[in-house]
């Protein structure tokens, strides 16, 4: 600790020399990895398991790399709701902003053969998995170098070279999906795990119960993740759950409760839960996480909540504000700094959002393929069965 | 490319005669009846409170109900008859049908709501097992005729996989339901009391096209309009369009485009899918000697192959063309192809011609 901060101080003798190279500065920085332990801010509940420690162990680098990639996510989320109000991104759009730590702290406990499933609140857990926001844009404005060649649309990114099994449109179908990746993951004998996502409004339909019951029955190395954000679209989780208490629903499934806005808190529980999947079997994670727009762009967030409410956990609880302030304290920036990192945030969504508009949108002939595999021959006719026939390729 | 888009792109209705023309709001009155103009999901609310209001054992409940829902359909309901009549449930179709298959069985009338059309594949075993075969496999001691199911169903321009879907041909294939789907704010509340009040569990599919861009002069008062009877909305003599819910819009405009070519269209409105009304169609397919169906759904195995069928096998010397299908293409329903998946205007204009000039 004494020793990072030493080697801090001895480069800020340098800023006014380095302010002419700005770039050097911070890459200096932002490689070192000395570790630095933080401790969370709240400590952990636990349901049938001993929880983990509150202190973290993380580094400069790290905290850097969670503020940039943090602030990249709530600009796309912020930029695709300007899109949206544009009418250049159509059908729905669910934006992630004010819960980047969940997304960003479990890739900083996991690897890429660790599989991801999650709903279709996915732009960020997209980014976190390594997608770029180029592929994002083109994605959500429904073009073909998006990530799903713009078939699938705001709630249907995927990545199958990083494990990143989706978006998915249906609440709770994600949840079975997710525990047969696990299973096939304990079969393979990958040491590897899924982390299955849902919300507090999934966590009441009948499908998660028997994922529940199947993961805990065969020992599958499952994680399921429930993002308590509090809204089941505009109902509050004490109005559509009996126990809102979602870590302890598992009942014989050992869970834990996590401050989902604070991104080292979530990458302290997941590291725990994949050792626990490895081992152990299914473990339930809930985040208690807060999001900032409405369900969708077509909700506007208010008429179930008070726009108090939402300012309030913006003030206290803002995760970006949180890691901001533990990079400030521990002198591995200024606030300076992390505003020009910001801003150049801001110009490469801007550059992406500007080349995706540029992007094709897909041949009509698009319509016909991919909804059957290759060289079954099936045809598709036209309204009048004379027209628009394609033959499947 | 750019005149093949054109063509197949969806143009707005704003049609005269069967869904009414955008109008300030103004209450008249024609009579004895107070009219006011009312769009569909104001027409369908007023029903509910209707519904509610006329019966005290009826219950209206579903997601997000309780703050009027998201497409306003129960706004004022929960304020007007508290919130033991009028509630939110949690997330899980299944739990929500299930759960009012059981208040109706006590006597009860339950007002079902699944938030989209294309949410309803994890009730379907609750409908299809529980709900349709109660009556018959008790005996006729239990039924379940109070549960009406409402959902928005059908394209609205950029909707995508699920907020668009039409499902109404999987639930045409169950006896023991009925599936209503109306076509206008007028139709709507008044097929709605009908489904709320039949003695039968009836699905009804609400066109999400249509909540706000139909307005129509609508009945202050309680009526009903019966189920299973098909209406004639526009007579002709050439060929028979059968249609229901949003697509009769555009059904309609490709009637008035075929008028101007000197073909004369009869158009029905089927209103009730299931059982549907077999007669009216056959009367009108013995005069004009032709048939067009048009529906969103997919082509394949969609309801007009029900309806072709029977039509053949009753019309079959009067007919003097193959029966013509204007449907959805057998593709998932697009996010950006919409345009060209949907059977628009154009589409049935071509199908209309070409089975005239058979």
């Amino acid at each position: 600790m004494a020793l990072s901060r030493l080697s801090s101080r001895s480069t800020t003798l340098f800023q006014p020399l380095a302010a002419a190279f700005p770039t050097t500065l911070r890459r200096h920085i932002s490689t070192d990895t000395t570790p630095i332990t933080v401790e969370t801010s709240l400590p952990f509940t636990s349901h049938l398991v001993e929880p983990p420690s509150r202190a973290v162990e993380t580094s400069s680098s790290e905290l850097l790399s969670f503020f940039r990639d943090m602030a990249l996510m709530r600009r796309m989320e912020i930029a695709a709701d300007s899109l949206y109000k544009a009418k250049l991104i159509r059908g729905f759009c669910h934006l992630y902003d004010g819960q980047e730590a969940v997304a960003i702290g479990m890739e900083a406990a996991i690897t890429r053969r660790d599989a991801i499933i999650t709903s279709y609140r996915d732009h960020c857990t997209f980014l976190g998995r390594g997608g770029g926001i180029f592929e994002a844009f083109s994605e959500l404005m429904g073009r073909t170098t998006g990530c799903s060649k713009g078939k699938g649309g705001s709630m249907h990114f995927y990545k199958k070279d990083a494990s990143f099994y989706g978006g998915h449109g249906i609440v709770g179908a994600q949840a079975p999906l997710g525990c047969g990746l696990a299973f096939a993951q304990k079969y393979s004998k990958e040491e590897a795990v899924t982390f299955t996502l849902y919300g507090d409004g999934a966590a009441n339909q009948g499908q998660l119960f028997e994922a529940l019951n199947i993961a805990a029955l065969w020992d599958l190395p499952a994680v399921l993740v429930c993002e308590n954000n509090h809204y089941g679209m505009g109902t509050a989780e004490w109005r559509s759950a009996k126990s809102p208490a979602y870590f302890k629903r598992g009942d014989y499934v050992p869970g834990l409760k996590v401050d989902g806005m604070d991104a080292l808190a979530v990458k302290q529980a997941c590291k725990f839960a994949k050792e626990h999947a490895l081992k152990n079997g299914p473990i339930i994670l809930e985040m208690d996480t807060y999001r900032y727009h409405g369900h969708s762009m077509s909700d506007p967030g208010s008429t179930y909540r008070t726009r108090d409410e939402i300012s309030g956990v913006r003030q206290v609880r803002d995760p970006i504000d949180r890691v901001r302030k533990l990079i400030i304290s521990h002198d591995i920036a200024t606030e300076k700094e992390l505003k020009d990192m910001e801003k150049e945030v801001r110009k490469e969504v801007d550059a992406a959002v500007a080349q995706a508009k540029e992007s094709p949108i897909p041949e009509p002939s698009d319509l016909f393929t991919n909804i059957y595999v290759k060289g079954f021959g099936s045809e598709s006719f036209g309204a009048d069965r004379k027209e628009l026939r394609a033959t499947l390729p | 490319m750019a005149s093949l888009l054109s063509r197949f792109c969806r143009k707005l209705a704003v049609p005269g005669s069967a869904h009414g023309a955008r109008m300030v709001s103004t209450t008249t009155s024609c009579g004895s009846e107070t009219v006011k103009s009312l769009n569909l999901y104001s027409a369908i609310n007023q029903a509910l409170h209707i519904a509610l209001e006329t019966d005290p054992r009826s219950y209206v409940f579903g997601e997000d109900v309780g703050f009027g829902g998201v497409f306003r359909c129960t706004t004022g309901l929960a304020e007007r008859f508290g919130k033991n009549r009028v509630f939110n449930t949690p997330l899980c179709e299944q739990g929500i049908v299930g759960f009012g298959i059981g208040l109706a069985a006590m006597g009860n009338r339950a007002v079902v709501e699944i938030q989209f059309a294309d949410y309803i594949y994890p009730a379907f075993d609750q409908i299809v097992n529980e709900a349709a075969k109660f009556r018959y496999r008790s005996g006729n001691q239990f039924n379940c005729g109070g549960l009406t199911i409402r959902a928005p169903y059908g394209a609205v321009g950029h909707g995508g996989h699920y907020h668009s879907q039409s499902p109404e041909a999987f639930f045409c294939h169950v006896p023991g339901i009925k599936v209503v789907i109306p076509r206008s704010p007028r139709e709507a509340k008044g097929l709605l009391l009908s489904s709320i009040r039949d003695p039968n569990p009836v699905v009804f599919f609400e066109p999400k096209w249509l909540y706000r861009q139909a307005v129509e002069e609508v009945p202050e008062h309680d009526y009903m309009i019966p189920l299973s009877e098909a209406e004639v909305i526009r007579q002709g003599n050439d060929i028979t369009l059968v249609g229901w819910g949003a697509q009769l819009t555009v059904m309609e405009q490709a009637c008035l485009d075929a008028e101007k070519e000197g073909i004369s269209c009869e158009l029905i409105d089927l209103k009730t899918l299931l059982p549907w009304d077999k007669e009216t169609v056959e009367t009108s397919v013995k005069k004009t000697g032709r048939l067009l169906i048009s529906h969103e759904a997919p082509v394949t195995g969609g309801f007009g192959a029900e309806i072709s069928a029977t039509i053949l096998e009753r019309c079959f010397l009067k007919l003097e063309a193959p029966v013509s299908r204007v449907c959805g293409l057998d593709t998932p329903f697009p996010l950006v192809f919409e345009p060209f998946y949907m059977p628009t205007k154009n589409k049935i204009l071509d199908a209309i011609k070409s089975t005239v000039n058979y």
